[in-house]
């Protein structure tokens, strides 16, 4: 495909590896364990996965999936209210597709619709102020959610059903915001991430500037990288060269979509219709503070929590999972204690099993067993 | 078999919708079945308006030595698509269920299930293609059932059709046959049925041609079996897409298997509506496609004698059996990795970014 296939060749793949084997090994002799890399995106890790780059790099790098799938993060509480206000006759609830099979304590939306719940999966925000508009006797919510990659479009479209003057039309925001979180993990005191691929559609709207911080306080190097696979492994490339060359600075790999100060347009929209919430519960991480957003006094009108009172309850995730764990680089998903027995896709009790962004379910679907028998290519390159 | 008259098409029913007494057993539906599918069919089984069809067991012995059976029921939304609707779904894909074990598919039945308030004429539209791809496939349709429900208790027009066939004497396919060493073969583009369900919903707004690869198979899998009797398995790529059939093969064989993913045929606009919506194509549903695994020896002739006909132009070679990793498919990425393709759990939905 035009501007797809260039993206995926595998003759750069084989130069990239081979440079990226010999950094890797100028970095070894400081270091005893891998060189741990984390992609702070679902999509990056979908990306990975899907292509099988993991089996394709030397043992000595490897990729410690972050908290980056929304849908992965969303705490049982929120998804059970999604079903409490799916439920309410007067109401079509419109999501996303990926999530209508995250589980709430008691059920997913896709079992709220099976019990006769009018659920919606719509592809866009504007999708579902349409079907407001025709059904002007129903309230149309509009299930918000994900980090500042999503919050452009969901703003954009309260900005629209206010200047129409859309009545029957609401958003139930579970907008999260990614700074907070990679702090949170930066100032775990377990870590071991050496340094970080940045996700390419966030900084798409957030530029690179946010990143700042990692790479001066923290002294990590972070590269905000593209999608394809040849984007991830570029990326790749750049953080482990910074790590070789004993640098931490912020770069950017995504240059043809990401703009150091990113889109002015986009942030004075979220600007305008969010506020930060104090403190926003995570699936696997807890509480993080300032992680989530809110809409403001001045669109309440169009806050779902606010028109019908949802009140969420919190409700812990089941004591043997390890998701947090996972996520901060200390074990890996075949390491935790209910991988692929209590908890698989079909029934997942941690949040990285239930999106195939998820680590686990990502682990699970595309690499629970032992498939380094099959790099017979790419070892010929990298040995 | 007595020569009974076959009553030709007459216009016997009035209405323009379907109404319950349809569904009534009485004069009503006796109009609609005479009208509308003993006319469209067209055949002396089914013009004796018996409760059953009667076949000679001399007719099915000429063409083998045992029988295949296999039943299905086709609801989908929109009834018509680009490329095909649920008439031809209803016959090709229980044609293909009986062909890809080697029968030849004989006799059909089919069972209607409509929603009252169905307008006549958009079920005589369903019925003149059931009709046109029974006749491509060379299969009769010979008896029937007809019930009527209220408005809301179905969604339009449901179908099923059951289906008997016989297989070919000495031919033995099955999914448990695979040998390590044999070759994976699929017959043409994958995925063009559940991306053009996709596009017909108008739910992307894509400017895509995408057309429903709905068709028979027999016809095809007749020139496979003439150049390679000894298929091992074989299974057309309908719900689920060829990841899913594969993933049959590998567990019931108890082998791997191993594809390509630089060798999937897979139309450009599928795979840039499968981009954007972050699906991948080797799920999406195919009604006109089959996986085959042959004796590699057998694969120049077999993919010749499938590029040959009309419906097997694209023929490819994806993969060959293993022993490993068992009972799993393995995908060479065309980027130089691997990964495994599993099962889908549940059905594939479009990702949030």
């Amino acid at each position: 495909m035009k501007y797809v296939d260039e993206f995926r060749d595998p003759e750069k793949a084989r130069t990239l590896l081979a440079e990226i084997a010999v950094l890797v090994k100028s970095t070894s002799r400081v270091r005893n364990r891998p060189l741990q890399i984390m992609e702070v995106c679902g999509g990056h890790t979908h990306s990975i996965f899907r292509y099988g780059i993991q089996q394709m790099l030397p043992p000595e790098v490897e990729f410690v999936h972050g908290p980056g799938c929304p849908v992965c993060v969303l705490p049982m509480g929120r998804v059970d209210d999604c079903v409490a206000l799916a439920e309410r006759p007067e109401v079509i609830f419109t999501t996303f597709g990926d999530a209508m099979r995250v589980p709430g304590s008691k059920k997913s939306l896709l079992k709220a619709k099976a019990d006769g719940a009018d659920v919606h999966m719509v592809y866009s925000p504007l999708d579902a102020l349409k079907l407001a508009r025709e059904n002007p006797d129903r309230e149309v919510i509009f299930f918000g959610l994900g980090f500042e990659t999503t919050m452009p479009s969901t703003a954009f479209t309260l900005l629209q059903a206010k200047a129409e003057g859309t009545k029957n039309f609401s958003l139930f925001c579970n907008h999260i915001t990614i700074i907070p979180t990679i702090k949170a993990i930066l100032d775990s005191p377990d870590l071991q991430i050496d340094g970080f691929l940045g996700p390419g559609h966030v900084s798409m709207v957030i530029g690179t500037r946010p990143y700042d911080f990692i790479a001066a306080h923290y002294g990590k190097p972070i590269t905000v990288a593209g999608f394809e696979p040849l984007d991830v492994l570029h990326a790749l490339w750049m953080v482990i060269k910074q790590i070789a060359e004993g640098r931490a600075e912020v770069e950017n790999q995504y240059s043809r979509i990401v703009p150091r100060d990113g889109n002015a347009a986009a942030l004075e929209a979220v600007q305008e219709v969010y506020e930060p919430r104090e403190f926003f519960e995570w699936r696997g991480l807890g509480s993080i503070d300032h992680s989530g957003v809110k809409i403001r006094e001045a669109y309440a009108a169009f806050d779902a929590e606010r028109k019908f009172l949802v009140k969420t309850v919190s409700i812990a995730d089941a004591t043997s999972c390890q998701c947090g764990e996972v996520l901060k680089g200390v074990i890996k998903p075949q390491a935790c204690k209910v991988f692929g027995t209590a908890c698989t896709p079909e029934t997942p009790l941690g949040a990285l099993m239930v999106s195939s962004e998820g680590a686990c379910a990502a682990y699970y679907n595309y690499g629970r067993i032992d498939i380094s028998g099959l790099k017979r290519q790419t070892d010929a390159v990298v040995a | 078999m007595n020569p009974v008259r076959v009553l030709k098409p007459l216009r016997l029913l009035r209405d323009t919708q379907i109404n319950m007494s349809h569904g009534s057993g009485g004069k009503a539906m006796r109009d609609l079945i005479q009208d509308v599918f003993v006319g469209a069919f067209d055949n002396p089984l089914l013009a004796r308006l018996e409760d059953q069809a009667v076949i000679p067991l001399a007719e099915l012995a000429c063409y083998g030595d045992r029988l295949a059976f296999t039943t299905d029921t086709y609801v989908v939304d929109p009834l018509f698509f680009p490329g095909g609707d649920i008439g031809t779904l209803a016959v090709a894909g229980t044609v293909n269920d009986l062909a890809v074990s080697g029968a030849r598919p004989l006799f059909l039945s089919c069972s209607m299930v409509i929603e009252e308030g169905l307008p006549v004429e958009l079920l005589r539209r369903v019925v003149a293609s059931m009709q046109a791809t029974a006749a491509a496939a060379g299969v009769m349709i010979v008896t029937g059932d007809t019930k009527v429900v209220e408005r809301g208790a179905a969604d339009k027009l449901f179908i099923n059709t059951a289906g008997i066939g016989v297989v070919r004497a000495g031919v033995n396919i099955a999914a448990a046959n695979a040998r390590i060493g044999d070759v994976i073969i699929v017959s043409g583009h994958l995925g063009d049925h559940g991306a053009a369900i996709l596009v017909a919903r108008n739910e992307l707004a894509l400017e895509t041609s995408v057309e429903s690869d709905c068709c028979p198979l027999n016809g095809l899998i007749d020139a496979i079996l003439d150049v390679c009797p000894a298929v091992r398995s074989l299974r057309d790529a309908t719900r689920g897409g060829a990841a899913t059939v594969l993933n049959e093969f590998a567990q019931s064989s108890g082998l791997a298997m191993r594809i390509r993913e630089a060798a999937l045929p897979v139309r450009e606009e599928v795979k840039g509506a499968c981009e954007i919506l972050g699906l991948d194509p080797l799920y999406l549903a195919n009604e006109g496609k089959l996986v085959a695994i042959v004796p590699r020896e057998a694969a120049d002739s077999v993919l010749a004698a499938m590029r040959a006909h009309p419906v097997g132009g694209r023929a490819a070679l994806i993969g060959e059996v293993c022993a490993s990793p068992a009972g799993m498919v393995v995908m060479e990425t065309s980027f130089g990795g691997s990964r495994i393709v599993d099962m889908l759990v549940g059905e594939q939905l479009p990702r949030i970014c």
